[in-house]
């Protein structure tokens, strides 16, 4: 018998936290199979963000260090200068890095720094309870705005991967979905890429990750998995946004 | 010895000579007076070691480089001053939440908001108790000289390491701004325990995880208990201080950093009168001096605290003292010409005293 599918070995063999349905683990499991297949776990060093995703030394077996909210792009710039032969990579949803942490990535992905950021849009703040998010889409409702947001007040959704792209210290940036197989193909490719930027120290690398939450969305998960292809992937748009050296 | 060549310096150079001498590897920081002299310095020598300089987008992200830095183990530093330490306060809190060592260098400035770019000591409350949230501590040295500058600065990277915890050295701007002749010793190390903690890759091996999230069930308070235990046997070991004419003293004037020199010229004046007056400057904030005030109380009942300020360790010293001990205060906030001059000090001690 072969067996065709396993556990990324850079994954732990644990119970998952994450609701139902979301994201999280999906790209969990595709940032493990990336570091699997250059062989780095070992090592590599993540910078944990402030989110949902808080908890990623319990699922994959690397060393982390926890970042205050936002602030994971400046903790991995202090981890890979202090540790220039180390991989380093940063994981953070959209709260922490689109609006607290706007500063840090910006000015990371400005200086070029060697590291491979992941960052994980659901539209929303999930580990807070559902709260709008710099990334909340137009009409969109949470528990901060229950009639929609509203773009006159609020301002329109960051689309970060574009933005970023536009910044000369990027080399690779590219925008994810795991709502589907196909998707999930191309998703595991980019993130394979954005490690390999690293490995071949050819640049900062950018990841944006299309995710459901279902919780704060009050869907369950199969109609969450369908808004990402119905409302953010038409806003936000899947691709290869920069790849300098055409890895 | 070529490095034992006196060397005529300011004080914020003290720092930045003193932090290469003891191995220093990555400095991040941002620009405010009056502390610039210290990235300007080490954007300029850092590199010569192999070490990392980088001026980063704000004071929140040089900390937090600084936090990342010494995650992997190595020896690491910034330095600001007011409004930037203000913004470093989450940062330092996580680090000692995560049991990070650093050194962060406070050139204090006077306050509160943009303030003025005068020497000040009304940040003492901010450095000394914990200057962000969650209940901590760090270490905190209060050089009074250019020496001291260099000198403290190499004690405070040793003691940070020694304890996991972020020390401070807090300094004023006259003190890194003024120029005094200097022996910059070379670095001795001292026995350290080795950074089994740090995050270098797990090689295969273990993992490690530097954090300061605690939910599970009773976890969260035995970390503040075992902080406490530290921060105790930090007060029974390294607690330092300096007394100057307090054998005889009648009375005794507590005061640190550069008000400790003014106070220092004044107990000079009073002697040459024949008052008996004495110093007592802390030069350990951080744990703060208590058992040489309760010692020295006990024999000399009259005290007074001169600060830069309307009264911060004031406090410290009035919970120090022998309980039948009178504590009075003298403070110039600070601001433009509020430095006291020696005269200035003499007069109270007279008003104390006659
Ligand atoms: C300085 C600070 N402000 C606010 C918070 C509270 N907080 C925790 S997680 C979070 C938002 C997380 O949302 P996101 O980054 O989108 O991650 P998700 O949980 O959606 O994956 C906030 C605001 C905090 N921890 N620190
Ligand atoms: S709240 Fe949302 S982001 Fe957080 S674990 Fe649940 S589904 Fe995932
Ligand atoms: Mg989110």
């Amino acid at each position: 018998m072969t067996q065709l599918f396993s556990r990324p070995s850079s994954l732990k063999d644990v119970q998952t936290h994450f609701c139902p349905g979301c994201h999280h683990g999906s790209i969990h499991s595709l940032v493990a199979r990336a570091m699997d297949s250059f062989g780095i776990a070992g090592e590599t060093i993540g910078c944990a963000s402030v989110g949902c995703s808080v908890f990623l030394y319990n699922y994959f077996h690397i060393d982390v260090v926890e970042s205050p909210h936002g602030r994971a792009p400046a903790v991995a710039t202090g981890v890979k200068r202090a540790r220039p032969d180390r991989i380093v990579f940063s994981y953070q949803g959209d709260g922490d890095l689109a609006a607290i942490g706007t500063s840090e990535i910006i000015h990371a992905a400005n200086r070029g720094e060697m590291i491979t950021v992941i960052f994980v849009n659901n539209t929303t703040y999930g580990m807070t309870g559902g709260q709008m998010a710099p990334t909340t889409m137009p009409g969109q409702k949470t528990t901060t705005s229950p009639n929609g947001r509203n773009v006159v007040n609020d301002g329109k959704p960051f689309r970060m991967a574009e933005l970023l792209s536009n910044l000369d210290g990027v080399a690779y940036s590219a925008r994810i979905a795991v709502n589907s197989p196909k998707n999930i193909i191309q998703a595991k490719k980019a993130i394979k890429t954005a490690f390999q930027y690293q490995v071949e120290k050819k640049g900062f690398a950018f990841i944006e990750a299309l995710a459901a939450c279902p919780t704060n969305w009050g869907m369950n998960p199969l109609v969450a998995n369908e808004r990402v292809g119905n409302e953010m992937i038409p806003y936000f748009p899947l691709g290869v946004f920069k790849n300098n050296d055409n890895l | 010895m070529n490095s034992l060549k006196k060397k005529f310096v300011k004080g914020n150079e003290a720092v930045a000579m003193a932090a290469i001498e003891a191995g220093l590897r990555c400095y991040f920081g941002y620009p405010i007076t009056p502390q610039s002299d210290i990235p300007e310095y080490l954007s300029r020598e850092l590199p010569k070691t192999g070490g990392t300089f980088i001026q980063a987008e704000s004071e929140i992200a040089s900390i937090n480089m600084v936090l990342g830095a010494s995650a992997t183990g190595v020896r690491t530093m910034t330095s600001s001053s007011g409004p930037g330490i203000s913004l470093k306060q989450e940062g330092i809190s996580y680090m000692a939440g995560s049991e990070l060592p650093c050194v962060i260098v406070d050139i204090m400035r006077s306050g509160p908001g943009l303030g003025g770019i005068d020497a000040s000591q009304a940040d003492y409350h901010q450095a000394t108790k914990g200057g962000g949230h969650g209940g901590y501590r760090i270490i905190v040295l209060a050089p009074n000289s250019v020496q001291e500058m260099y000198d403290l600065t190499m004690l405070a990277f040793d003691l940070s390491d020694l304890y996991r915890i972020p020390a401070m050295v807090l300094a004023d701007s006259v003190l890194g701004q003024m120029k005094e002749s200097i022996t910059p010793n070379p670095y001795i190390a001292i026995p350290l325990p080795s950074k089994g903690w740090a995050v270098r890759g797990t090689g295969g091996g273990k993992q490690n995880i530097v954090k300061s999230l605690y939910l599970g069930d009773g976890e969260m308070e035995a970390f503040h208990w075992k902080m406490h235990a530290r921060y105790k046997e930090l007060a029974e070991k390294e607690s330092r201080w300096e007394e100057y004419e307090t054998s005889d003293a009648d009375l005794v004037i507590a005061a640190f950093g550069v008000t400790s020199r003014i106070a220092r010229t004044a107990v000079e004046m009073a002697r040459a009168e024949g008052i008996k007056v004495g110093l007592f400057r802390p030069i350990t904030l951080f744990p703060f001096p208590e058992k040489g005030i309760a010692s020295l109380s006990s024999r000399c009942k009259r005290w007074l605290t001169v600060e830069l300020s309307t009264g911060q360790m004031v406090d410290d010293v009035r919970l120090s003292v022998a309980r039948d001990a009178e504590v009075s205060f003298y403070g110039r906030p600070p601001g433009m010409g509020s430095l006291p001059t020696p005269e200035e000090l003499f007069n109270q001690i007279k008003k104390q005293i006659l």
